[in-house]
């Protein structure tokens, strides 16, 4: 028999901001000492009360306004109760009956085919402190509570988990891209629950769900998932039955295994949280945050091609981060090339910043100053390896590239009195090639150019200096 | 999981619902307690009686709409005076004992 | 001036006094201090006091006024006791638990950083019903307080050491909060004035939550135009409270002098619930309560009868959504970053269940179980989300009679009872929450109320008067109080010193 899997995802993300949830302590700040960014509110002392984060909801509306949901004009808080030393007032505050976003999706594309992934919902929430367990205790730093949190949760549209795996990579793009989060899995900016199931093909009804709980490596989900389909559909063949659980993903031994259940976990006991009124939005601050959402990656990628004639190729590679993106773009503006900005921004450029392990927000060379180099290459005005040489002073020193070219005096000799004269050395010295031109080598004028170069040290135009020599040897 | 509350069920059953609220009760203190919750509840069961058909709930006491914080960082307390409150306290940080899941 | 004076200085005597250079704030203060050394003893109206810590308040004071601040500072240099509910740096706040033993507040609520701006001397904690659960301070980890009036009835509750201070003269005001009447209640059992600001009017923040949807904090004085200085001082919005809102707060110390100097309820409608009237009333109490409507009409008030259909919905409804709130909200003590903690506890499950079963009192554990009981998965519908919609019910009520009415306020009994013996009703928790009957619509609507004084038992109990007005409407509310207040002299009548004397049970 074969089964069909559906696979859903409930994706945690640690939204950028300065500050955490409910309180105006710093976030984010997770190479401080511990429980140095705590106040009255996220250590949960006796009256401390929340105030939302206005960035926070703007940034998970941002975030369901780019995926096509509905945006709730009205969505409330909920505290959602469980007793665990993470969460300092033992209650979560979260969003159960009205989320801030309902419903919209993303396209995914696997093997050239494309898929929609629908969401449920997005969510606002808060995280929870960092536990370092112990042999005999576990010890609780605090700065980590209370740092806004989305929670997206998918519709089980996935089916294998190279989808699974490409909806999270297209998210983390997305989301990094709008600056809505830095998505950074190692410091668990972006953590996932993977909700999985199998039926027979041919069947409509989804079969149990098994959960795997706090993933934060796409390497591991996609293990972690690969194991439990497997895992069901053996219990399956076998004449077992499944049941609704919740396991955990255990990466060195390959393998999933049940979570021993706290026996009380299951009642959280959600009612609204009478410490917040509903979260009211109204429609032109929902399409001011519209107007901000920057283009998202596909769209500029065909743009970039139709725009720009750029190959796929390079506009995949140009879009692939936002900064890089946005400094191509107005080196490209700038330039009456763009295809050579981009070959020097995809070559030059992210060669130069990987050597020195910079990103691009600290480069000293300007967009302008790489079109107006492009430009002086282009006139002829200087020659390929001088406009490199000229490249390397404005990265490493910044400034204009005009100047660094007279100052450096590498403009190319076009000259043609001088070019004569050393087109002349360059006979008189060289009678052997001179020979051999004139019968017929045409190998013969390249070396005559390349000591015309020589002479003039680099800085002759060599089409220039072609030219002459053949007019000279003409017969 | 373990959930023993059902539609049906009209009586609390007051250990496991003080053990859901990380309370434990001794013998006669639960026996006292149920006796006193079962009055209250069949008190406060005289609801049921009131027709509330299509009654908005009230969720919202306040009538506030929109209220925030914007994002810029104020004064936390300082980490002296944190854990200065602390029951037990370790490298800084709050101490539990082992978590038995 | 002599100790005996100034112990019977009020909060606007005070401060003129001060101004007139009679006394000043160390002076009043220590006079005050002595008094809380006599009568603590048999009243336990307080749970901590440092003298040291408010003579330096009060010589900081002076120091001020000296420096000309009395001008920007309205309570410059007034003591006033808080309710151990409420965080005040550098004390300790224990909401009358044991489990919050040992806890010092690191930052100050909102209504002290508002109290400290105006300059007030923050003398004393007074004592609570744990977690502000109940109606007498019988639950109090630090044992009742007694009524001044009668030490072996209790004062009310759960501000009773609010009340009883202010009634035995520890302090000239109070603060206290009101969930569902505990300002109100012991106000009126204690003889003095209480006002229950509206729901969102006075921030929360820094006030330990018992039900986040109900609690307000407000003042406790002698008088009403007292009670309006202190609440001038505190109301307002608040960045911290979302749940405050910025309505205009008008003129409230205007508005009961304005009133106590008119004497007169021209022009005021005054509604009053059939169900307020109802039997079951202590006949004493309701006989002054009829007797202060005869006052009313007589000082040109307009009285009309109306209805509040669901206040026997109220107690159901209230006891209920309280103790769901509660329940999250008193989660958060179990041990791990602040107050006590079961120190034999050999994993974090037995940390929670011993320290919060050690810690918490009866009624707590209660309450507790009680909300997480209908907050339960098969539960909820019946009780908690009923409830909520009962709530809708019971602030149409006063919708209607208010904007529907046309009623400037509406009037009644605070309780059922006149103050009752220590112990009476402790064994049986439902009889206690009975005599809420008459203040928890007024929380559950979220409308403003006050209880002041209209008259004497036989045997010499006070009995409050209990008037409610609409959200926002607490300056017309001072003035009508305030009028009533000034043709009568029930404010002015204190417990008698052999009774104070021999308080000691």
């Amino acid at each position: 028999m074969t089964y069909i899997a559906s696979i859903g995802l409930e994706v945690h993300v640690q939204l950028k901001t300065r500050t955490k949830m409910f309180c105006s302590c710093p976030a984010h700040r997770e190479d401080d000492p511990p429980n140095t960014n705590v106040c009255p509110v996220c250590l949960g002392l006796p009256g401390a009360l929340p105030v939302p984060n206005r960035e926070a909801i703007r940034k998970t509306v941002k975030t369901g306004l780019m995926m096509g949901s509905t945006i709730s004009l009205r969505s409330r808080f909920d505290r959602k109760n469980y007793f665990y030393p993470d969460m300092p007032k033992n209650y979560q505050i979260t969003q159960q009956e009205r989320p801030l976003c309902i419903g919209g999706g993303l396209e995914i594309e696997v093997n050239g085919k494309k898929k929609y992934i629908r969401l449920n919902h997005i969510h606002q929430e808060e995280d929870a402190a960092k536990i370092t367990h112990l042999e005999h205790s576990s010890e609780i730093d605090y700065n980590r509570a209370s740092t806004p949190l989305m929670e997206m949760v998918t519709e089980p549209d996935m089916s294998t988990p190279d989808e699974a795996i490409a909806f999270l990579t297209a998210l983390r793009e997305m989301l990094i891209y709008a600056g809505i989060s830095e998505c950074d899995l190692e410091r668990g900016h972006m953590r996932c629950d993977v909700n999985s199931s199998i039926r027979p093909a041919g069947t409509d009804r989804l079969g149990v769900k098994c959960e795997i709980k706090n993933m934060n490596t796409f390497r591991g989900i996609h293990r972690a998932l690969e194991y439990e389909l497997r895992r069901q559909q053996s219990v399956l063949e076998s004449g077992g039955t499944l049941r609704q659980e919740t396991r955990r993903w255990d990466d060195e031994a390959g393998a999933t295994f049940p979570m021993r259940s706290k026996e009380y976990a299951h009642d959280y006991r959600y009612f609204n949280e009478p410490d917040l009124p509903p979260v009211v939005l109204d429609q032109a601050t929902i399409d001011q945050w519209r107007t901000e959402i920057p283009e998202l990656p596909r769209a500029r990628r065909a743009r970039f091609v139709a725009d720009y004639g750029l190959p796929e190729y390079d506009a995949g590679v140009l879009t692939a981060d936002r900064a890089i993106a946005d400094w191509y773009e107005a080196a490209a503006r700038a330039s009456k090339n763009p295809k050579a900005v981009s070959n020097w921004v995809m070559g030059e450029l992210l060669r130069a910043l990987g050597e020195k392990g910079l990103s691009i927000t600290d480069a000293k060379i300007t967009p302008a100053a790489l079109a107006s180099l492009l430009d002086l290459l282009d006139k002829k005005t200087i020659n390929g390896p001088a406009a490199k040489e000229v490249f390397q002073i404005l990265f490493d020193q910044g400034g204009d590239p005009a100047e660094i070219v007279k100052a450096k005096g590498l403009a190319q000799v076009s000259d043609t009195g001088a070019m004569e004269t050393f087109a002349e050395q360059a006979i008189a010295a060289n009678p052997k090639s001179v020979d051999d031109y004139r019968s017929g080598k045409q190998a013969a004028l390249m070396y005559l150019v390349g000591q015309v170069m020589k002479l003039s040290r680099g800085k002759a135009n060599p089409q220039l200096a072609a030219e002459i020599l053949r007019s000279k040897l003409a017969p | 999981m373990a959930m023993d509350f059902s539609e049906t069920a009209d009586r609390m059953d007051v250990r496991y619902v003080a053990a859901l609220a990380r309370i434990s009760l001794d013998g006669a203190e639960a026996e006292e307690l149920q006796s006193q919750l079962d009055g209250i509840l069949a008190y406060v069961g005289e609801l049921k009686k009131l027709d509330v058909e299509g009654v908005p709930a009230f969720d919202d006491a306040s009538g506030v709409e929109g209220a925030w914080h914007e994002d810029e960082p104020g004064e936390c307390l300082p980490h002296d005076v944190a854990m200065s409150l602390a029951p037990l306290e370790r490298h800084g940080q709050f101490v539990v004992p082992k978590i038995i899941e | 001036m002599r100790k005996d004076e100034l112990i019977e200085l009020g909060v606007g005597d005070a401060l003129d006094a001060m101004a007139a250079g009679r006394t000043s704030s160390e002076e009043l203060t220590a006079a005050l201090l002595e008094r809380m050394d006599a009568l603590q003893p048999q009243l336990n109206a307080l749970t901590w006091y440092d003298a040291e810590d408010a003579l330096a308040q009060a010589r900081a004071a002076d120091a001020e006024r000296a420096a000309g601040a009395a001008e920007t500072k309205p309570l410059l240099g007034v003591p006033i006791a808080i309710k151990d509910l409420l965080n005040v740096r550098g004390q300790p706040c224990t909401a009358g638990s044991n489990i919050l033993k040992g806890y010092t507040a690191p930052y100050d609520a909102t209504v002290i950083a508002r109290l400290r701006a105006a300059g007030a001397v923050m003398v004393s904690r007074a004592n609570t019903d744990e977690f502000a659960m109940g109606g007498s301070t019988e639950t109090s980890a630090y044992g009742p307080s007694k009524n001044p009036w009668d030490p072996t009835r209790i004062p009310g509750g759960s501000s009773g050491g609010s009340a009883a201070a202010v009634a035995a003269r520890l302090a000239p005001a109070a603060l206290g909060s009101d969930t569902g009447g505990s300002i109100r209640q012991p106000a009126s059992f204690c003889g003095i004035t209480g006002l229950k600001p509206t729901y969102g009017r006075v921030s929360r923040y820094g006030c330990t939550a018992f039900a986040s949807s109900l609690d307000q904090v407000g003042p406790m004085a002698r008088t009403v135009e007292d009670a309006a200085r202190v609440y001038a001082v505190i109301a307002g919005a608040d960045p911290h409270d979302a749940t405050t809102r910025a309505e205009p707060l008008g003129d409230p110390v205007g508005a009961a002098r304005g009133g106590a100097a008119s004497r007169s309820l021209k022009g005021v409608r005054i509604g009053l619930p059939r169900e307020y009237f109802s039997s079951g009333t202590d006949p004493e109490v309701e006989s002054l309560v009829r007797a202060a409507v005869e006052e009313c009409r007589r000082l040109g008030a307009e009285t009309v009868d109306v209805s509040l259909p669901h206040t026997q919905y109220g107690i159901a409804c209230y006891y209920i959504l309280a103790p769901a709130e509660a329940s999250a909200n008193l989660a958060r003590y179990e041990g791990v970053r602040y107050g006590a903690r079961a120190r034999d506890a050999e994993d974090l499950l037995a940390l929670y269940e011993q320290t919060r079963s050690r810690g918490f009192g009866a009624e707590v554990k209660r309450r507790v179980i009680l909300g997480t009981y209908v907050l339960g998965s098969g539960f909820y519908d019946a009780y908690y989300a009923r409830a909520q919609k009962v709530r809708t019910l019971v602030r149409r009520d006063f919708e209607a009679a208010f904007a529907g009415g046309g009623c400037d306020v509406l009037l009644g009994p605070v309780a059922p009872t006149p103050a009752f013996r220590l112990g009476e009703r402790t064994a049986d928790p439902l009889q206690m929450y009975l005599g809420d009957i008459f203040t928890v619509n007024v929380n559950l609507a979220g409308v403003c109320a006050m209880s002041v004084p209209c008259g004497f038992t036989a045997a010499g109990l006070p009995v409050g008067l209990h008037l409610v007005g609409p959200a926002f409407g607490e300056d017309r509310l001072l003035s009508v109080a305030a009028a009533y207040q000034a043709s009568t002299d029930w404010h002015l009548r204190r417990p008698p010193e052999e009774t104070l004397d021999g308080a000691m049970v």
